[in-house]
């Protein structure tokens, strides 16, 4: 009963908000001709109906909690100046605009929309073009960022900056956002609970997504294509990646996933395809791999060091250049019932686990690694006799890297 | 030429070789197909054995053509018929007849599981272009042992060095070389050394397509260049058809001078 009075005064609220809450449209012809002057007339909860024209401000703040709503994509062309709207009140709306030309800064990160230090934010339907910086959220927690195209043109990675940046912030939520030509499509520093689902990143110049000391993530649903990397993921725990879709990174320094110094995160169900290298690991700890597809990679996994307690089960590798890539004879992770493309073993008792072990790591990946030129004797005959001597009597891949039940067929 | 073309084509057509050859590869593609059910797999799988077997098969190929139809050749000799054209024909029927058995034993199968549905179309045409260069090569390698060692067993014996260094020597040479001297730059060295042999040309080729994505992991820009662009394609084609004309201009010359 106390519920539900509780929640007859919170409705009775709404509509008190809704009915004294008005609505200031913002046009060439009517009595408000710009944003600015709008913001500074309006009420608390006040909704700007912005209709469609072209609106050239720049530092347009917005410091009560307001809604501003496009009409059929109004454009504000910030002329390269600077920062083009800033919030700074909790419970702001921002829908439907068209923004254009930030200005570029070495000295401050201006941002297209930028958040600062507000609460249960909402930015969706925005469309950003030539821009520096994106949407910034700072210290801002509690809000959503959903279904914005942000359309960048950076060339170097000096002077670009990030789609979607966020900063010290906590419980936000992007998803299905469209990010491509920016530095880092989506970028988070110490920012934990963060759900980033459905989102398309691509042609970016650093990483699609990026993640830099920030714990309890999780990103599902994603499409990262074509970028310099297509996940970064840094210095942070206990991160949830799953159903994600790494296509095509290309190059000497291009992973489908990159892990650096992660701990205790859960990789589920993604799909790495045609990458240089699908998922680099380095100093990570304690992280399962399951019912992932490694399909036409380079390297399918390439394990730098100090990687210890992950698990691989349940995954495919499916022709790929290298299934497993190590550097040192160590070895203390788990590979337990994949499907290797590769496998050439039998399964007498026809259990669906193959009689003989496989063993990813060939040789010839030990001597790629020591002498990349070696890369153009891939798929020769010498190699293959080497690689099968070396399978028969391990002398320099670890003993005990092994699949002891791959499975004789893929796993779906 | 032509007719001598003719003559040594059908020649091997009516031969028991060419058809054991043909089904070879009719039973090659079906039980590659069979066991995968996965074109794509397969494609890998018949990169392997086309890069091994067919020079093997040409190489075997043309030197016992050449010892078996000795005395065929000195009775055309006798006749007022260019030395070239009946050298040439008889290269060229083998090598055609050898190239006709590869495409039909593996097209068909791939046919009849649906290639052209699938999107590996551009992958096994290439295979089957660098397999028919393959062929033509050594083939042209074979003859010219032939016609210089009248020893048949030397001529058996060179020609099987010859496929052996080429196929697995060479490679570990290469391969020895690169670790030794690892300090200095070497991707102008490794690219030229794979041009220097077909198997390793025609090799490259078939990786452009196949491992595009490992080929690309190498910091170089030697190697991005020819990798990266269509430059790798065009110079590995270019390479493998002066591979073709070479040994043939040689036997050609060879052929001239020869005492019979």
């Amino acid at each position: 009963m106390k519920q539900l009075s509780g929640l007859l005064v919170f409705l009775m609220l709404i509509s008190w908000y809704t009915l004294s809450a008005k609505t200031i449209s913002v046009c060439a012809s009517c009595s408000v001709k710009s944003i600015k002057s709008g913001i500074e007339i309006a009420d608390a909860f006040d909704t700007l109906l912005i209709k469609k024209g072209i609106y050239k401000e720049f530092n347009i703040l917005i410091d009560k909690p307001l809604t501003l709503l496009g009409d059929k994509f109004p454009v504000i062309d910030g002329e390269d100046q600077g920062e083009i709207i800033r919030i700074a009140s909790d419970n702001v709306t921002i829908d439907g605009l068209f923004i254009i030309n930030v200005g570029t800064s070495y000295t401050s990160d201006y941002a297209a929309i930028r958040v600062v230090k507000s609460e249960n934010f909402l930015i969706q339907n925005v469309v950003l073009e030539k821009l520096f910086f994106g949407i910034y959220l700072e210290k801002s927690n509690n809000g959503r960022v959903y279904h914005n195209k942000i359309i960048g043109d950076a060339v170097d990675e000096y002077n670009s900056g990030n789609g979607i940046q966020l900063w010290y912030s906590k419980n936000v939520e992007v998803d299905r956002n469209i990010v491509q030509g920016v530095r880092d499509g989506i970028y988070l520093e110490f920012s934990d609970n963060i759900t980033i689902n459905n989102n398309i990143s691509s042609n970016n110049l650093r990483y699609g997504l990026h993640f830099m000391f920030s714990n309890d993530d999780i990103y599902t649903n994603n499409t990262f294509e074509n970028n310099g990397a297509g996940v970064a993921v840094m210095f942070s725990k206990r991160i949830k990646m799953v159903g994600n879709t790494f296509k095509k990174n290309w190059g000497a320094a291009a992973f489908g996933m990159l892990l650096k110094e992660i701990n205790d995160a859960e990789i589920y169900g993604n799909t790495f395809e045609e990458n240089t290298i699908g998922i680099n690991i380095e100093g990570s700890n304690r992280i399962q791999y399951k019912n992932n597809n490694f399909i036409k990679n380079g390297w399918a996994i390439k394990v730098l060091g100090a990687c210890y307690t992950n698990t691989f089960s349940k995954n495919n590798f499916l022709y790929n250049s290298f299934d497993i890539s190590y550097n040192s004879k160590l070895n203390d992770n788990v590979f337990d019932q994949n499907y290797w493309s590769n496998y050439t073993g039998y399964d007498l008792d026809k259990n669906g686990i193959g009689d003989v072990p496989y063993r990813p790591v060939k040789l010839f990946s030990y001597i790629v690694n020591r002498t990349p030129e070696t890369i153009v004797l891939l798929r020769s005959l010498f190699m293959d006799i080497i690689d099968f001597s070396e399978k028969v009597s391990p002398v320099f891949t670890p003993d005990n890297l092994m699949d002891a039940n791959p499975l004789m067929k893929r796993t779906i | 030429m032509l007719k001598i073309l003719k003559y040594s084509f059908y020649d091997l057509m009516r031969s028991r070789w060419s058809y054991v050859y043909f089904l070879f590869y009719l039973a090659l593609g079906f039980v590659l197909l069979f066991l995968n059910n996965d074109v794509s797999k397969a494609v890998i799988t018949l990169m392997n054995v086309i890069i091994v077997l067919v020079p093997l098969i040409g190489t075997i190929f043309g030197v016992m053509y050449y010892y078996d139809s000795k005395e065929f050749t000195e009775l055309l000799l006798a006749q007022p018929i260019k030395r070239s054209s009946i050298f040439l024909g008889q290269y060229l029927g083998v090598a055609c007849s050898l190239t006709l058995s590869l495409v039909l034993g593996l097209g068909i199968p791939f046919l009849l599981y649906g290639l052209f549905r699938s999107d590996v179309i551009f992958d096994f045409s290439l295979l089957l272009v660098t397999g028919t260069f393959l062929t033509l090569i050594f083939t042209a390698i074979a003859f010219n042992i032939a016609i210089s060692n009248e020893n048949k067993i030397k001529g058996f014996g060179y020609a099987v060095l010859a496929w052996l260094f080429l196929a697995v020597v060479y490679d570990g040479l290469f391969l020895m070389s690169l670790i030794v001297f690892e300090e200095y730059p070497l991707d102008s060295f490794s690219l030229t050394a794979t041009m220097l042999n077909p198997i390793d040309l025609s090799r490259t080729l078939i990786l452009l397509k196949l491992d595009i994505s490992a080929l690309l992991g190498y910091t170089g820009a030697v190697f991005k260049e020819f990798f990266g662009t269509n430059s790798g394609l065009i110079i590995s084609i270019v390479m493998l058809f002066l591979w073709t004309v070479l040994p043939t201009w040689r036997l050609v010359y060879k052929s001239k001078r020869k005492d019979f």
